[in-house]
């Protein structure tokens, strides 16, 4: 019965990543691949800890399994963010509907403002949708 | 967050009470110093504490199902051959004030798939979200404000 669960865990956890690596080849830009590969990869690891940690059944391993599954939640969208502003700040177009981000960095500086009202602290911004499009 | 770290502490200091450090014991700290941070957290006019945990275990329940449903849905989306992703990046206005909460939420945020936190504003007022499955720009905004940022604030305030 056990080893069905976890079989279950473990192999939904594979797919899932692989499903993410497939994923990766298939979103259209930057942004959407990352969160394919960073993410959907998230949850099959989480999956696949937690067979480990139940197979391996003894109060130590639940707990190790327990701290990864921590860590893991913790750093992950730690990273995810900050590669996706990287990305942003780097000119890296996203490929999207609508987007409210533009131009509202400050060029020199990057201080980022919360509408797009012109200040007269910003005056490049002008050179900054020039840059990005 | 006070209350759960007196709660840990307890709990350590009944393990070393009783002389035995094992996790039985440790659990049974916990259970005992749940009652009584419960009972102390009223007297400094705080919120009731296990009410306060009873809220983070139900944003906990919420944060997972939404790490598993946005999963499926990527995965779906993935392998099915026609892309069915609209993303948008999003300016949503914070009701979150601290530092703290922020970090929070956006890192919440970026978790599940489909949506992920790039900057916060310098002013704090805004929050910018890039999403990949939203039909419409309020309907989004709303959802993330009734759903993860107002049980967030529940659980934290």
């Amino acid at each position: 019965m056990i080893v069905l669960v976890t079989g279950l865990l473990a192999f939904s956890g594979a797919l899932l990543m692989l499903i993410a690596a497939v994923g990766l080849l298939r979103m259209p830009d930057f942004y959407t691949r990352m969160q394919a590969a960073a993410k959907a990869g998230t949850l099959g690891i989480l999956l696949i800890v937690a067979a480990t940690g139940i197979t391996l059944g003894s109060i130590s391993a639940l707990l190790h399994a327990f701290l990864a599954s921590l860590f893991f939640l913790l750093t992950a969208p730690v990273a995810a963010h900050l590669l996706g502003r990287a990305a942003y700040l780097s000119g890296i177009r996203p490929w999207v509907l609508e987007d409210e981000l533009a131009g509202r960095y400050h060029p020199a500086t990057h201080e980022l403002r919360s509408s797009n009202a012109p200040t007269a602290s910003a005056p490049g911004i002008d050179r900054v949708e020039e840059t990005l499009s | 967050m006070h209350g759960f770290l007196l709660n840990v502490l307890l709990a350590l200091v009944w393990t070393m009470a009783v002389g035995k450090f094992t996790f039985p014991q440790l659990v049974l700290g916990f259970l005992l110093g749940f009652v009584v941070v419960t009972i102390v957290e009223p007297l400094w006019g705080k919120p009731s504490y296990a009410l306060r945990i009873g809220r983070a275990l139900r944003l906990a329940g919420f944060f997972l199902r939404e790490l598993i449903l946005s999963s499926l849905r990527i995965a779906y989306d993935v392998l099915t051959p026609q892309l069915h992703a609209q993303p948008r990046i999003i300016a949503v206005p914070l009701d979150a004030q601290t530092d703290t909460e922020i970090t929070l939420l956006a890192n919440f945020l970026t978790l599940p798939p489909g949506t992920l936190s790039l900057d916060v504003s310098v002013d704090k007022r805004v929050l910018y979200v890039h999403a990949m499955y939203v039909d419409h720009r309020d309907q989004f905004i709303r959802e993330v404000k009734r759903g993860m940022e107002a049980r967030l604030l529940e659980a934290l305030r």
